[in-house]
């Protein structure tokens, strides 16, 4: 009740919400720590977490708390960034064996990936905004995709929608918002900073929905 | 060989949404592909990801997921509402999940038009 005061009020004098979650939601692989690693190398200086071209590196909820970036007018935005694991339904152990894994390592990392997956789902009950963070050169038409949508969806969680490796010829922006035409989709290379300063401002436009 | 089981949507409208989960996915760890007649709820395929992940083990590693919405495909203003209220009469009946264990099914790939299941048999033919 208090948070829907607080949100109309909020609404009313026109200012984005501050100290809110942002979670970076997507598949495994799309990109969501290095987005993370970036906005964090820029505001605070330091990076977030370990990127790997593997699969599920990221098999743990990780959360860098304060995050403050500054709009082009000097205002601020301050919340808490919520990386999560990547979303998938399936998880072999022998396809990180095949990427040169021990089996032993690889099992380890298949049993930890599963407890990611599971994590992230139970996190969507946590995040205020989300930031869905697609690789732009895979099919968008992915189940997992409009799962992660339709939940955030029914649970009236603002959405950003970034397509992620627009530095590489495969990227396709379009393709990506065509198929969540209700949805902005924004591409941007979080490797290379590619469209990261319209991520920004696209960051305050979010804090005010 | 590949066997597909048809669930009509009346065999699991009765259940709670966790007896739907079961249902479904114990059939799927049969090795069988599901065409479930209808959808199930967003948070539901949420729960159903959930489940899959936490009965990965040795044998039974996950699970391909595709469902159709009808009324994501609709061109127009007017299928757009046509839909809504089949919907609103008749619940989430409309449409297609397909629910593969990725044992026997590779990939599902779709776009607004078409469905492709490729199995891991085809791949290796």
């Amino acid at each position: 009740m208090l948070g829907k005061i607080k949100k109309f009020f909020m609404n009313f004098i026109g200012g984005p919400k501050q100290n809110f979650r942002l979670g970076l939601y997507g598949p495994p692989n799309s990109g969501k720590t290095t987005l993370a690693n970036k906005i964090c190398l820029d505001w605070i200086g330091e990076e977030m977490g370990k990127v790997s071209p593997i699969a599920h590196e990221t098999r743990e909820i990780g959360i860098k708390e304060n995050v403050v970036i500054k709009g082009k007018k000097g205002q601020e935005l301050t919340f808490n960034l919520v990386d999560t694991p990547g979303i998938a339904t399936k998880i072999d152990y022998e396809d990180f064996m095949k990427k040169g894994m021990s089996a032993t390592q690889a099992k380890k990392r298949a049993r930890e990936a599963t407890k990611g997956v599971i994590e992230s789902i139970k996190w969507l009950d946590e995040v205020d905004t989300v930031m869905i963070v697609l690789d732009g050169t895979q099919d968008p038409y992915s189940q997992v995709n409009v799962t992660i949508i339709g939940n955030l969806q029914a649970r009236n969680i603002p959405v950003l929608i970034v397509a992620n490796k627009a530095d590489l010829r495969k990227c396709k922006v379009k393709k990506v918002q065509a198929a969540f035409p209700q949805y902005e989709v924004l591409g941007i290379s979080a490797k290379y900073g590619k469209n990261i300063d319209k991520l920004y401002e696209k960051l305050f436009e979010l804090a005010r929905k | 060989m590949v066997t597909i089981q048809f669930v009509p949507y009346t065999e699991i409208e009765g259940l709670s949404g966790l007896g739907k989960i079961r249902k479904l996915l114990n059939i799927a760890k049969l090795n069988k592909i599901v065409l479930l007649q209808g959808r199930l709820k967003k948070e539901e395929e949420a729960e159903l990801i959930k489940t899959t992940m936490e009965e990965i083990d040795k044998k039974f590693k996950g699970i391909e997921l595709a469902v159709i919405n009808p009324s994501q495909t609709a061109k127009d203003g007017m299928q757009k509402f046509k839909y809504s209220m089949i919907n609103a009469l008749f619940g989430d009946t409309q449409g297609l999940t397909i629910i593969g264990p990725s044992s026997i099914v590779k990939s599902i790939k779709r776009d607004p038009n078409k469905i492709e299941l490729l199995t891991k048999e085809a791949r290796k033919r």
